[in-house]
């Protein structure tokens, strides 16, 4: 049907892309996290594995590896408990204002990422918005303290900017459960909680799980939220791989580390798809 | 007729139904009443709101105007899951989810029966329509015909009181269709539950119902048995809607009917009328004459053959063409005498255009 010139045309640049920019690499983190760094500061290509021993006996690895997890399954949760129910109302109820309040889920999309974390480093600061207004109506008569520069302005703040992508697959799959389901479902004498919990939740389970996923696996890799809201009882993974690569110039560390991380995502996004799979039905 | 429904009491009433979409107007004035037991068919074109009337005696729309009563009680002020009225869906709309015995089993979970006498029932409605082989299948793993029976088996172990289906044939072929056809009419007969079922097809509405409410643009056209509606048909839509008929335009003065060449003795008062005449009133006259039918000239203009039957064209005069239907033979001869009595020449309303 094409030329073979014109599938070479087509097919060539993407594949080159992907070979030059994303596996290339892939393999050499993968080379570098076998090499170690001399005193002197310089790269020795001598194979070994100290790297990850390092990585598994020194607990700050872990911990902060923990504390990104826990970061990521609660911006997970918060925003799957957010969009949820946004998107149900987009889908279902919305009616004629459904392309405008779907814009309106898209539109802080736009937004830089980094304008958005500073916003919320004005409003949780000590002088930021949210202290002032509770000092002004004299609900504490100093600053709180935890509201800034801890795990939780990290979680209020990537919740807020990836909610959007948990709401966006959890409205298309909510957009293909056919209508006359539940209207067969209101006819066999079920409630509308009951067709509910029945039908329509089970039948979304696919844009549930993409959801989440988008949620965790870009909360976990997350870099900049706790590097400006994070304080050090916030910092993530990312940024320990961030300093590594730069001012502590351990590269085979950090590469070891990052590695460490893709397996965790790479499993992650397997097993979701799974799962995706079981519950899809068209 | 043994069952003669209009003597049973009256299930459902529906009293001057109007539904509006905006200012499109697809229901008016519609009233019917469904007896205990009955199957009828409501009979219509696609967007004569057959399907619209449908939705709403189930819940799913309201109407603008007019009441729905089952029994002593207003139906259309219940939202639809309580209202003792089940659905087969168009294309069966059975959870893609849930296996086939899940499915059935649906109806009597939400309404939290017992686990003993949903396992009972469930078995029972699965052996009905022959599919307890499959009751570990999902949906999509089973065919059109048997989705079909699935969706059948889940509204009826409910035991309703009203059996709505909304063209569940039309998705099948045609052979399945007519085997389809049998098995169901059957089935109601079995259950004794009303069947409210909505097709397009005449000759289905036929077989099936026992009472056939035909609709036009919104509006009923005539509510009768299948044979009345087919001998009398009370507009010329129905007539040609149901089965092939000849529309014959003519003038009554003193009691005589004129049309073209073609006049006959008819008791009608004096003014323009309109007659059906069906092709199988027609007779190819054998030569013999006989007294008390009309006889006329015509040139064959064209034959179909039909199996059984075979339809004539015939030209008779000028402007008149008649259709014969003949049983099956070898018609040489170009000019024929055609002849019919007077009595199958039935007067009908003219349908006036509506839109």
């Amino acid at each position: 049907m094409f030329s073979r010139s014109y599938k070479a045309a087509v097919t060539v640049p993407p594949l080159a892309w992907v070979l030059v920019f994303l596996l290339v690499p892939y393999l050499l983190m993968f080379c570098y996290s076998f090499w170690s760094v001399s005193a002197a500061q310089t790269i020795v290509h001598s194979w070994n594995l100290e790297n990850y021993k390092e990585l598994l006996q020194k607990s700050v690895y872990w911990e902060t590896l923990l504390r990104s997890i826990g970061i990521a399954a609660r911006v997970m949760l918060l925003s799957l408990l957010l969009g949820y129910p946004l998107a149900y109302f987009l889908s279902f109820y919305a009616g004629k204002r459904k392309d405008l309040l779907y814009q309106m889920v898209i539109i802080p999309l736009w937004v830089s990422y980094l304008v958005r974390a500073y916003a919320w480093k004005t409003i949780l600061g000590s002088d930021g918005v949210l202290n002032t207004l509770l000092q002004y109506v004299h609900l504490t008569s100093h600053p709180l303290d935890f509201l800034l520069y801890s795990p939780f302005a990290v979680v209020l703040t990537l919740t807020h900017i990836y909610t959007p992508f948990t709401i966006l697959p959890i409205y298309a799959s909510l957009e293909h459960v056919p209508r006359n389901l539940v209207e067969a479902s209101h006819d066999l004498g079920a409630t509308p909680a009951q067709t509910f919990w029945k039908v329509i939740f089970p039948l979304s389970i696919p844009g549930v799980v993409a959801g989440a996923t988008f949620a965790f696996v870009l909360s976990l890799g997350d870099f900049l939220a706790p590097l400006l809201l994070g304080g050090p009882s916030g910092i993530m993974i990312s940024n320990i791989v961030v300093s590594l690569f730069g001012a502590a110039y351990n590269w085979p560390l950090g590469a070891a580390i990052s590695l460490g991380i893709l397996v965790i995502v790479v499993s992650l996004l397997f097993a979701s798809e799974r799962l995706e799979k079981k519950w899809s039905f068209s | 007729m043994s069952t003669t429904p209009t003597q049973k009491p009256a299930l459902l009433g529906i009293r001057n139904l109007a539904k509006a979409f905006g200012c499109n107007l697809v229901l008016r004035d519609v009233s019917l009443e469904i007896a205990e037991g009955e199957f009828l068919t409501i009979l219509g074109e696609s967007g004569s709101g057959k399907t619209t009337l449908l939705r709403i005696i189930a819940g799913f729309e309201n109407a603008t105007s007019g009441e729905i009563w089952m029994g002593s009680e207003r139906l259309d002020a219940q939202p639809p899951y309580r209202r003792r009225v089940n659905t087969v869906f168009q294309n069966y709309a059975l959870f893609p989810h849930l296996t086939v015995e899940q499915n059935v089993a649906y109806g009597l979970r939400v309404a939290k029966r017992p686990n003993a006498e949903i396992e009972q029932r469930v078995a029972d409605a699965l052996e009905k329509v022959k599919m307890t082989a499959h009751a570990g299948k999902k949906p999509s793993k089973i065919s059109g015909g048997q989705q079909q029976r699935v969706a059948l088996a889940r509204a009826l172990v409910n035991r309703p009181r009203l059996l709505l289906l909304d063209e569940p044939l039309s998705a099948l072929d045609a052979n399945l269709r007519r085997q389809m056809q049998v098995e169901l009419k059957s089935l109601q007969r079995e259950v004794g539950i009303a069947f409210v079922f909505v097709t397009h097809d005449q000759e289905e509405a036929m077989v099936m119902s026992d009472r056939i409410a035909l609709l036009r643009s919104g509006e009923l056209e005539q509510v009768a048995t299948p044979r009345e509606i087919y001998s009398r048909p009370a507009t010329a839509y129905v007539a040609q809607f149901i089965g092939h008929t000849n529309l014959l335009r003519g003038e009554v003065r003193n009691g005589i009917a004129s049309c073209g060449a073609l006049s006959w003795q008819a008791a009608l008062p004096d003014g323009p009328a309109l007659f059906s005449l069906r092709p199988e009133n027609i007779r190819l006259s054998t030569g013999a004459t006989s007294n008390n039918v009309v006889r006329v000239a015509g040139r064959v203009l064209q034959q179909a053959f039909h199996g059984a039957t075979e339809l004539v064209r015939a030209q008779c005069g000028d402007g008149l063409v008649l259709v014969v239907r003949t049983a099956s033979s070898d018609l040489t001869r170009e000019d024929v005498a055609l002849e019919f009595c007077p009595a199958d020449a039935i007067p009908v309303r003219e349908s006036p255009e509506r839109n």
